[in-house]
């Protein structure tokens, strides 16, 4: 579905020279209710590419960000994103998605920037042996922190989601940070109309989610009505799994340990979010196509956290992690 | 099925009660009954309800919306949540606030992008001070759309008697706010009674469910009568050969073709193209995040706005404005903010603080200060010119934030009403000795006279004949004449439009001191233009301008022609003469009429004493 000939499509696009002459609708109009919601996110990303010195948009190579991406895009074209985007590797991302993040940029001409958590990878941080909480902390928590602070990044946009987690639903589009990357629930700023405030001290930096309002059917019905390429893992295929703590997991390479008595299984699987792939559960799934994905996005009844394995580490267990940095 | 979702917009509401009213629970049950809820969170949450519950095992809404771990520590809402769900037919997003007492901003906040209020009370307590706080908040903030649900029916029987008195007391709520209406709904949110169903234990309700109601009303971004407003938010240069301007339409539509002028220096020209990535748009309306490029190549830049030629937004310093205070340190009038409206950052202060709201009783308290949540009326000043709309027209361009300089903190939010006469703003210190007392010392009120006529038509005379009256009957009084002020203040102007423009202004502004010293001013220029007299007006107070029109047919004019001018003009010595190759602009509604061809100059005098009599100006 996402061969290299579907990516290199997609990135002719956004080809600029067509920007100087005038040329027909090539596109139908989206529902009215995505439109909204587009045009809301590509206003705020406009703000922070108006407004801050050195602002930079993150990129886990999962859904969210390829439509944040995606806006981009369209916000600014046919200039390119005056900003780089930036991926925190945690040195467990599946096989699948550093592919597709290494075929799609060079083809969009994106500014892309990987940084690793090297004190982490070379005390070999692994989920398996440290567990899921430290691995996080370590290479994704720890991580981002050094990249912003190491890049001097003012504003980094995310692609978070209020429906994605009770903490969320009250989190800010402009989410203000101390200058040791720290939220603090009682330090942000009321938000007007779209009128944001996006001043900040030295130091200090502002988190900016421009798909706030999204809820996952609306970012996969905007995937489908816009055409955005995404990683394959997200539809559905025949791929080996292995079952632990109720958790559905691909075993993408050698380095799953396997318990004694454990083998891997064939099932058709699809994954619902992108991580770490020890940290992601899969779903059984006959989704083949975004059309498929769409319907059962309709109809499901779990939430889409429901496969990550760091939700699980105790209630409130984001909100921790969000007043220590992670995203 | 979802592929075929085509739901018409995204409607924005903001709920306003207590967790008493069953806030939580209504919330709760529209989440669950547009099955927003999954099963994973809702198994989460019916164990959470047994473990800290309130409902006695039932499940606690309260505990899937309290997002915080502080707050479920505390049992309390500190902050605004965004809650979402769909039907069919549209999606929702809901500004979940807490009715605290304390928390005016969080509501504020969330009303800030409501299309639509729903105002929660419950049957069995009726309507509380909260009611009339939450009202008037949400009619400050110009929601349009009010909802009153009369919660917990259940608990009064569904009695329609009770239901009635409800609406009845909340109507003349309603009425003193200035709500165009409200649609009142009897329900029992905790059993979900009227809100996707309609409840058979109410048959004499005939009226909408809550959500055929929140599904019907019409969405206001889809209204595309207003002028054009587009903000220019960042300028979209990816080489010399492209130039467009990348913002979102706050008001009205545009298309190709379209004149527009930049409401920051008048500029006008025409759109080109509204240029995406996926070809050329035929047009755009309300909501719409576009590139615009323009057929001329102007000067525009962040801040500015596009707009509708024909129908302009305000251009000024000085406005009055409401004013919500956010922040835990108050108000300091005369300190400089920065004040952000859209995309334009200026430095701004308060520069008198007219009075704060009591919002549980509506009325007005005289203030020093704003202290956190606190509601006042404000004059504000700021460093560059403003681009507004009175907020009850649009809130993008009537709504701005305040700044602190220091710690960056959004501390108030302000909603402008109108803008301010330039001259209003000579209130940076309180004076001492007012207007009134200076006016009891002289025994009258004052006054500026404006006599304004042809050249020749006889102002002057009258206005001596007048001033005369006055110093006999012990009035203080100055005369300001055209010639007279041109000899000194204004001899660097001449006749051009522009100069006679700033002569005006000037003289006006000269007026204004001398009436404010309670003086009663003869003010004799011809004055041709309707504007500048409306700007002397303006700058004077429309309530002590008196204009009076000294109407004289140019052929008696050009017959006396005392200083020779007509025959200067005639001979073409004399250019921009009015009423002879500069044009002159009759008062349409002057305060008085003097016909010069009827009236004799000493009659024309004693009618404009007589006038200044009855309206208890002199004694």
């Amino acid at each position: 579905m996402n061969s290299d000939d579907t990516i290199a499509a997609y990135a002719a696009r956004f080809r600029s020279g067509s920007g100087h002459a005038a040329k027909p609708p090539t596109r139908q109009t989206l529902p009215p209710d995505l439109a909204r919601l587009e045009a809301e996110a590509i206003h705020i990303l406009r703000e922070v590419a108006a407004s801050f010195r050195k602002p930079v948009m993150l990129y886990s190579i999962g859904k969210d960000s390829t439509v944040m991406l995606h806006l981009a895009l369209k916000a600014f074209w046919p200039s390119l994103p005056p900003f780089p985007l930036l991926h925190v590797d945690s040195l467990w991302e599946f096989a699948a998605m550093g592919a597709f993040r290494d075929t799609l940029m060079p083809a969009l001409g994106i500014d892309m920037r990987v940084h690793v958590n090297e004190e982490g990878a070379a005390r070999d941080i692994n989920p398996f042996v440290h567990g899921s909480a430290l691995h996080t902390e370590v290479m994704r928590t720890t991580g981002l922190l050094q990249a912003l602070t190491g890049g001097g990044f003012d504003a980094a946009i995310g692609g978070g989601r209020r429906d994605e987690e009770k903490s969320r639903a009250k989190e800010r589009i402009f989410s203000f940070r101390d200058a040791h990357q720290g939220w603090d629930p009682r330090r942000q700023r009321p938000e007007f109309w779209r009128t944001y405030n996006t001043r900040v001290g030295p130091g200090e930096s502002m988190r900016v989610f421009p798909i706030s309002n999204w809820t996952e059917l609306d970012v996969w019905r905007y995937i489908e009505a816009e055409e955005i390429p995404v990683v394959p893992l997200y539809f559905a295929a025949e791929r080996p799994t292995v079952v632990r703590d109720d958790v559905l997991l691909m075993v993408d390479d050698d380095r799953l340990p396997l318990q004694p008595g454990e083998e891997p299984v064939l099932r058709r699987i699809r994954f619902r979010t992108l991580g770490c792939y020890p940290l992601t559960g899969a779903v059984e799934s006959e989704a083949e196509t975004l059309a498929d994905i769409v319907a059962e996005m309709a109809d499901t009844r779990t939430s889409e956290r429901q496969g990550r394995v760091i939700d699980r580490d105790g209630d409130g267990s984001m909100e921790q992690k969000k007043r220590l940095g992670y995203f | 099925m979802a592929k075929t979702l085509n739901r018409d917009g995204v409607l924005r509401l903001i709920t306003c009660g207590s967790v008493d009213d069953g806030k939580s629970t209504l919330i709760g049950r529209l989440l669950h009954d547009s099955q927003a809820i999954m099963d994973d969170t809702l198994s989460t949450l019916a164990n959470d309800s047994r473990k800290h519950g309130t409902t006695g095992g039932e499940i606690d809404y309260a505990l899937l919306l309290d997002g915080l771990e502080a707050e479920r520590e505390q049992g309390i809402t500190i902050d605004v949540a965004w809650r979402f769900f769909a039907t069919p037919r549209r999606r929702f997003i809901i500004a979940d606030t807490p009715g605290h007492e304390q928390y005016t901003r969080n509501m504020a906040t969330g009303a800030s992008t409501a299309d639509l209020a729903i105002i929660l009370v419950d049957a069995s307590k009726g309507l509380l001070p909260q009611t009339r706080r939450h009202s008037f908040i949400a009619s400050l903030m110009g929601i349009g759309q009010i909802v009153l649900a009369v919660n917990k029916m259940d608990l009064v029987d569904f009695d329609e008697a009770r239901f009635r008195a409800i609406v009845d007391e909340y109507t003349a709520i309603a009425e003193r706010l200035g709500f165009p209406g409200f649609t009142a709904i009897p329900m029992a949110a905790r059993a979900g009674l009227n809100l996707a169903c309609p409840a058979a234990e109410m048959p004499w309700y005939q009226g909408p469910t809550l959500i055929a109601h929140l599904e019907s009303i019409e969405l206001a971004a889809t209204d595309a009568s207003g002028p054009l407003r587009f903000p220019v938010q960042w300028v979209n240069r990816p080489d010399a050969h492209f130039r467009g301007y990348a913002g979102t339409i706050v008001a009205g539509q545009v298309k190709p073709g379209d004149p527009i002028v930049t409401a920051r220096s008048g500029k006008a020209t025409r759109v080109a193209r509204i240029v995406t990535v996926d070809g050329d748009l035929a047009g755009a309306g309300p909501e719409a995040a576009v590139t615009l490029v323009l057929e001329d190549e102007i000067d525009i830049s962040r801040g500015d706005m596009l707009v509708s030629p024909e129908d302009r937004p305000a251009v000024a310093q000085q406005f009055a404005a409401d004013l919500i205070w956010l922040d835990e340190d108050e108000l300091k009038p005369g300190r400089s903010y920065l004040l952000k409206s859209g995309p334009l950052t200026t430095p701004a202060s308060v520069t008198l603080l007219k009075h704060r709201i009591d919002i549980t009783t509506l009325d007005e308290r005289p203030a020093r200060t704003l202290a956190m949540n606190e509601i006042g009326l404000a004059n504000l000043e700021t460093t560059a010119p403003l681009l507004f709309d009175p907020y009850g027209e649009c809130r993008d361009t009537g709504g701005f934030i305040l700044i602190d300089r220091y710690t960056n903190n959004t501390v108030g939010a302000g909603m402008i009403r109108h803008a301010l006469r330039r001259a209003s703003n000579i209130h940076l210190q309180p004076m001492t000795v007012t207007q009134a007392q200076r006016s009891a010392l002289k025994g009258h009120q004052p006054a500026v006279i404006w006599f304004t006529g042809l050249s020749g038509s006889g102002k002057s005379t009258i206005a001596n004949l007048v001033e005369a009256r006055l110093a006999a009957l012990s009035c203080h009084t100055y005369a300001l004449d055209g010639d007279n002020v041109r000899h000194g203040l204004n001899r660097d102007l001449g006749f051009t439009d522009a100069d006679r423009v700033e002569n005006i202004r000037r003289i006006g502004e000269i007026a204004k001191l001398m009436a404010d010293a309670g003086l009663i001013v003869t003010c004799s220029f011809i004055s041709p233009f309707r504007s500048e007299r409306e700007m002397a007006r303006q700058l004077v107070g429309a309530e002590r301008f008196i204009e009076v029109f000294v109407d004289t047919p140019i052929e008696i004019c050009q017959a006396r022609d005392p200083k020779g001018l007509y025959a200067k003009a005639a001979s073409g010595e004399l250019t921009n003469f009015t009423g002879i190759d500069s044009p002159y602009e009759a008062p349409e509604e002057p305060q008085l009429h003097i016909t010069t061809s009827t009236m004799s100059e000493a009659d024309a005098a004693e009618a404009i004493i007589n006038w200044l009599r009855a309206r208890d100006i002199i004694g």
